[in-house]
């Protein structure tokens, strides 16, 4: 019917119109709200559709746009693995789209609806490009377009100091990696002698090793950066709660993704078998940065700030799967190989998912609740029945547990970190179940976490007065959650039938095809591909929840059915009644945590109490608890010092002196016709 | 498909009907280590029937969560126990999970009981769900580590497949790497359950306690799903340390002769592993909340040590 590049152009021409409309529309909010996000949601939907047919297209479309010269041609590449990541980008962008009707509503006549709208399309296009673009100069355009619009999108609510202090503390980190990767580029690009990334395929492997070093580290750092790994984290956290809410969505859904997936263009297309090490050094990070994550989310109170280090936990848990997957490349096991990279590019998709979800979920209750601090949240299920569910499908999915989408590829994680041991012989092999058990501790913080974030965000008594006038979100927003929600919950159940999307990606990267060999049960578990290898079936699990289901449904019908059931007060240990200041707050909730894992967070708290009789009955108690910002204060304040140290020393050079600056002129021309002589 | 469903019915009636006569005989034991007279083994069954046909009390504060709570506590506690071999190594549910299903089922039912706690809006079901999740989280790494020992040996993370590697090896239990995972195990055990030195089940409205902590406000017939589910939690976990370390008498398939010998041999096991659980108990004073993570770190470098010994020997 349509081809691929009629659809995925019209999506392209979609994004472009959808700017141009956000342009034409800065005195005209409403229409500019309306126009721009629907041909936005158009255009996600043409690029759902082109992307699932990239993926399971015979062969792979490349082809190159009108313009540009001979070394930076506009080369466009639909192949599984751009697919993969545009179908991701796709589900969230129309998700996002849906939500944007109703969230932006309010903000007219407040802001300018009509720069958002663009720049929300522009983000849409770049990020579309940079899954697909083949061309180095052309990547990096479209990555720095990406960059940019981003960083408009963080800083809309520009008159809050701390809003842009994070963009630009985006903006310097974004662009450093930004500087890596084009010293990447440069080099594969002097080997090959072209910018088109058809040419680096596995050229990597054939530079010398201290090349292959300096290529390796290079783009995992600079890819690094954007997907937020640790150390190079410190921007996410500040950056992502800033922005609004279906911004925030939608960077920390897709827009952290693209560092993923470029580590997956350079892993397992740029390289061809990888040494060993570089795997080693891609599941260290992924485990640090999943465990560091999700122990930073425990402490913060901020619920956007909270979800922002749940994306550097889950990219951490990504690239765990993703540092087997090279180690096990590298030591000749594809299959493996195959079954750990279907793990991280499967929970690259449930975290894209899930954790736009759950930022939506935070939107709507700061839209209703005009808060982020979850102290003063509470007893949203009530108000928000919709908004609840959402969120606690979401909070469910991203805990990792049955029958959801997390517990998924957090199971395959596992699985391929278990067959790793048997993949070498030397005292390597022992990283892999110790990293299993970290990953599992990872797993169990997250689920704390998130009972903490739904307990007292959404459950009890309201704690302040805004919390208990919130109102449900409207219709729009609903809609958009619902759609993640309902993602979530397909993926979970569908997980067999989903994993056939990823034969043509392991196929291409790794020679291949899994799908297969990952089912039991007539399609209905998962296994791990192993002949006895454990097996797993979210839908049996969710049939035999339904089924057993049946047994207290009896003993209701016997014996609950005629148990009296009243309403009665909460017992409140005999005070005057409960109220909102008896209930468990967020910070009390995470101390035990604080108190164990001390070590890590170096809490300083400050207690002041006044009396005017007896201690024992203050009338006023001051309280103050604070966690050190390690990697800010250990590593970026030494290095942003030394920094401004040299420039102040550079000071010295440029005094202002007429005379000074006579004399430098002189010194270069007499070196300049001292070099020329030799020559 | 009918033998399985059959498997399936017997292994839940069995763990229906053995899981409150377990925690009966493990209090009415402890009562004669320590010189009392102690309830009845069948007290749990009365309890449960005598809370099933009470009135309950809802609190004002709570939300549907509140009351679904019970029911997915119980249900997921029942699933994981259809995941682990009872009277033989085939397990009814295993196609459908195996120990990695089976943990993380239980913690959705953690997860929703502690949001339950939350929800009624005193400090002391925060204080429960905050420390249950705590002690929980430091014990996953440890239970992972643990059965990831045995599961590397079988090649295998299916609890049935595990279990009949098990059986083809008779003196595996000596090595040192099954001793120590066994230890971390039972430390495990103790720290999930809610034992002494970690919580203290013989306790209501006391500052110290943890699992009681987050289910005060349950009353009626949602109280006996709940102490039901957690019997049940207690000995699908006692089960699987007995029949992944120790598979004696264990058969290989749902044959009649076969299961009865297995049930006889689970209930002996069973009653080992009690006692076991009652000297510890009575020996052993309630730990600080705070130097649990102490009991678990030890476990946790038990169960790195069983990893590496089997590494090297």
């Amino acid at each position: 019917m349509f081809s691929l590049n009629v659809l995925f152009s019209g999506g392209l021409i979609a994004y472009a119109a959808g700017a141009a409309a956000g342009l034409a529309g800065f005195r005209a909010p409403r229409a500019a709200r309306v126009i721009a996000f629907s041909l936005a949601l158009a255009g996600a939907l043409l690029e759902i559709v082109a992307a699932a047919l990239a993926i399971f297209a015979p062969a792979t479309s490349t082809w190159s746009l009108p313009f540009g010269g001979a070394l930076f041609s506009w080369t466009v590449r639909l192949n599984p693995l751009s697919g993969f990541f545009n179908l991701t980008l796709g589900v969230l962008a129309a998700a996002a789209s849906i939500y944007s009707f109703g969230y932006v509503r309010h903000m007219e006549g407040k802001r300018n609806v009509g720069s958002l709208a663009f720049f929300y399309n522009l983000l849409l296009l770049s990020l579309t490009l940079v899954f697909t673009a083949a061309n180095a100069f052309f990547f990096l355009v479209a990555w720095e377009v990406m960059a940019l619009s981003a960083y408009c999108l963080i800083s809309f609510e520009h008159e809050k100091a701390p809003t842009r202090r994070a963009g630009m503390v985006f903006l310097i980190m974004s662009h450093a990696g930004t500087g890596l990767l084009l010293i990447g580029f440069l080099l594969l690009a002097r080997a090959s002698g072209s910018l088109e990334f058809s040419s680096f395929h596995q050229l990597a492997s054939t530079m010398s090793p201290r090349e292959q070093a300096a290529v390796f580290l290079l783009f995992f750092a600079g890819f690094g950066v954007k997907a937020g790994v640790i150390p190079l984290h410190v921007w996410l956290p500040a950056a992502h709660p800033v922005a609004p809410s279906n911004i925030s969505g939608l960077m920390s859904g897709i827009v952290i993704k693209t560092g993923i997936y470029g580590m997956a263009l350079v892993f397992f297309d740029f390289f061809g078998l990888p040494p060993v090490w570089t795997g080693m050094v891609v599941l260290a990070v992924g485990v640090v940065s999943a465990l560091l994550g999700v122990l930073y989310a425990l402490v913060e109170h901020d619920l956007k700030r909270l979800l922002a280090y749940h994306s550097i936990e889950n990219i951490g848990i990504i690239l765990i799967g993703f540092g087997a997957a090279l180690v096990f490349r590298a030591l000749g096991k594809p299959e493996l190989a195959a079954l750990a990279f279907i793990a991280g590019l499967y929970h690259t998709l449930n975290h894209a998912i899930f954790k736009c979800l759950l930022f939506f979920g935070a939107g709507s209750v700061l839209h209703s609740a005009r808060t982020r601090n979850m102290e003063e949240m509470g007893g949203l299920i009530r108000r928000m029945p919709v908004t609840a569910a959402c969120f606690l499908l979401g909070a469910i999915a991203i805990s990792g547990l049955p029958p959801l989408n997390g517990f998924v590829s957090e199971w395959l994680t596992y699985q391929a970190l278990l067959a790793g041991f048997g993949s070498s012989q030397d005292l390597t092999r022992v990283a892999f179940p110790i990293a299993g058990a970290l990953l599992s501790l990872t797993a169990a913080l997250a689920a704390a976490c998130f009972v903490k974030a739904f307990g007292i965000s959404f459950l009890a008594l309201p704690r302040s007065d805004q919390a208990a006038e919130a109102h449900e979100a409207p219709f729009s927003m609903q809609l958009g959650m619902g759609i993640l929600a309902a993602c979530c919950v397909a993926l979970g159940l569908g997980a067999t039938w989903f994993l056939k999307v990823f034969d043509p990606i392991t196929g291409a990267a790794l020679g291949v095809r899994m799908s297969a060999r990952l089912a039991a049960g007539n399609g209905f578990a998962l296994a791990a591909g192993t002949a006895h290898g454990g097996t797993v079936s979210t839908v049996g699990i969710a049939a035999v929840l339904v089924l057993l289901s049946a047994l207290p449904a009896m003993l209701w019908f016997v014996w609950g059915r005629s148990a009296r059931r009243v309403q009665g007060p909460t017992w409140d240990c005999g005070l005057p009644g409960l109220t909102a200041a008896n209930e468990y707050t967020a910070t009390g909730f995470s101390k035990p945590f604080r108190m164990v894992f001390a070590a890590l967070y170096r809490p300083k708290r400050e207690i002041q109490h006044e009396y005017e009789v007896s201690p024992y009955y203050p009338t006023a108690v001051r309280f103050e608890s604070e966690i050190e910002a390690a990697f800010e204060k250990r590593f970026y304040k030494p290095f942003q010092e030394a920094l401004m140290g040299m420039a102040r020393r550079m000071r010295s050079v440029q005094a202002g002196s007429i005379h000074a600056y006579l004399a430098y002129i002189f010194v270069a021309l007499i070196l300049l016709l001292l070099f020329g002589a030799r020559g | 498909m009918i033998a399985l469903i059959l498997k399936a019915v017997l292994q839940t009636a069995l763990l229906l009907a053995l899981a409150p006569l377990l925690s009966g005989f493990i209090r009415s034991l402890k009562a004669r280590l320590q010189m009392r007279r102690g309830p009845s083994p069948l007290q749990p069954y009365r309890n449960i029937f005598k809370l099933l046909r009470k009135g309950m009390v809802m609190p004002d504060t709570a939300s549907w969560l509140f009351s679904a709570t019970p029911y997915i506590f119980f249900l997921t506690t029942l699933t994981a126990g259809l995941m682990v071999p009872t009277v033989a190594a085939d397990t009814p549910a295993g196609l459908f999970g195996g120990v990695l299903a089976l943990a993380y089922l239980l913690g959705l039912g953690r997860f929703f009981l502690a949001l339950g706690g939350l929800d009624t809006g005193s400090s002391f079901g925060g204080l429960g769900s905050s420390r249950e999740m705590m002690i929980s989280a430091l014990a996953e790494p440890t239970l992972m580590l643990a059965v990831f020992t045995v599961a590397i040996g079988a090649g295998s993370t299916a609890l049935a497949e595990i279990a009949r590697v098990a059986i083809g090896q008779e003196w595996r239990f000596l090595e040192p790497s099954q001793m120590l995972a066994c230890a971390a195990l039972f430390l495990v055990l103790i720290a999930e359950t809610g034992r002494i030195p970690v919580d203290n089940p013989a306790t209501h409205l006391e500052l110290t306690m943890i699992h009681e902590a987050m289910i005060l406000e349950y009353s009626g017939p949602y109280l006996a799903l709940i102490e039901w589910g957690a019997a049940i939690k207690q000995l699908v976990l006692m089960t699987l340390l007995i029949n992944v370390f120790w598979p004696f008498g264990l058969a290989a398939g749902w044959t009649f002769p076969g299961a009865l010998a297995g049930l006889g041999w689970l209930v002996v096991k069973l009653i080992a592993l009690s006692c076991v659980i009652v000297v510890v108990e009575t020996a052993n004073a309630k730990m600080r909340l705070f130097r649990v993570p102490e009991l678990m770190s030890v476990a946790f470098v038990l169960g790195a040590l069983a990893l590496i010994s089997s590494f090297l020997f």
